[in-house]
């Protein structure tokens, strides 16, 4: 007997992803933390941002940092001297980092840090404007950079990730004298593709705009369920 | 290399059903709908797809992928139309922003088809 049998499914493809993604965020929950994802294509500046804003901030806030790198520790060291908790996590081959890998985190940020404690954990993505956009680790909210070097554009040929931000902020601003760039185009284009989208032009070198950037992680720490596009 | 690791997660997600049934069934097709406003390009996914499950209880299933087009409801002008991937996703009438995705998000698994051995499905694994 050969019976051809259909089975109906009707489960998304990362079906497995998102229940460890809700898992991670029940934790969270659990502890009161807020989890921001900062993604963006390579160098765009997010360890730089979050240099700055781990100097700022942690005399006020309880920060912890998840960071996702492919082979190194490179960026994991440049956060340890701000004295906050950096788990590194090596994604090898793996061009983002999924929800599994975060848990495993938060497990390590559990097992040797009291993470009650904290008021926010920011997991720095793989540099990469791509797949980031399609896992979530659990994430209260999605945070994209698109630095002015890498051309307006980008926002309509990355749609997905730039749909999928509830922030964006675009850095190294203090670039934008000497380039040919046009910020409001930028802005124009992600706002055609993701009208809610909340936008923080910054510069970590300079500090402009950082202020502002520093008071949404504030009002995220205090309101996590508001910070959602 | 993003669709390795979209394809691992749907051999995870499949694996996850395929344990789940009694009689763990040979599969032979996999059905995907994969939708145009995704990260996902399909014959990239067919090639992971094949290279990835050799040797696994998927070995030699086919991977049938239905693409969708990406839809947007414009709500000003109450009307559905078909932004341009990488070009324009403002509604051509009225220039309002993409809000509402109708179509092109999907990255769903439809359905598994599977010869039924000689023992029903229900039977208990002996």
């Amino acid at each position: 007997m050969h019976q051809i049998i259909d089975d109906t499914l009707g489960i998304n493809l990362l079906h497995a992803n998102q229940e460890g993604a809700d898992h991670n965020r029940t934790h969270f929950d659990a502890w009161g933390i807020t989890c921001i994802n900062l993604m963006s294509s390579p160098g765009a500046g997010k360890t730089a941002l979050l240099e700055k804003t781990l100097a700022a901030l942690t005399t006020d806030l309880n920060l912890a940092v998840i960071e996702g790198d492919m082979t190194t520790e490179l960026d994991a060291d440049r956060l340890r001297q701000y004295d906050v908790p950096v788990i590194a996590i090596n994604t090898g081959r793996a061009c983002h980092l999924d929800a599994r890998m975060v848990a495993g985190g938060i497990h390590t940020l559990s097992h040797d840090y009291a993470p009650q404690d904290l008021d926010m954990v920011i997991v720095e993505n793989v540099g990469n404007l791509v797949c980031p956009a399609e896992f979530g680790v659990g994430e209260h909210a999605k945070v994209a950079l698109l630095s002015v070097t890498e051309g307006e554009d980008k926002p309509l040929k990355y749609p997905v990730m730039f749909r999928e931000a509830d922030v964006l902020l675009i850095t190294k601003i203090d670039l934008a004298p000497y380039l040919d760039v046009d910020l409001a185009l930028i802005e124009a284009n992600v706002r055609q593709i993701n009208p809610h989208v909340t936008v923080i032009p910054v510069s970590a070198k300079s500090g402009e705009g950082l202020a502002l950037w520093f008071d949404w992680v504030r009002s995220a720490v205090k309101s996590p369920e508001l910070t959602s596009a | 290399m993003h669709e390795t690791d979209m394809t691992k997660a749907l051999v995870i997600t499949l694996r996850d059903w395929w344990e789940s049934q009694p009689d763990r069934p040979p599969v032979e097709k996999v059905f995907l709908t994969v939708g145009k406003f995704t990260c996902v390009e399909p014959a990239s996914l067919q090639f992971a797809f094949e290279v990835q499950t050799r040797g696994t209880f998927l070995d030699g299933a086919e991977l049938v992928i239905q693409e969708t087009p990406l839809i947007a409801f414009c709500h000003p002008c109450q009307a559905e139309y078909r932004p341009e991937i990488g070009q324009q996703y403002a509604c051509p009438t009225c220039r309002s922003p993409l809000d509402d995705i109708r179509s092109g998000r999907e990255l769903k698994i439809d359905r598994v088809q599977y010869a039924q051995t000689a023992r029903s499905p229900n039977s208990p694994i002996p």
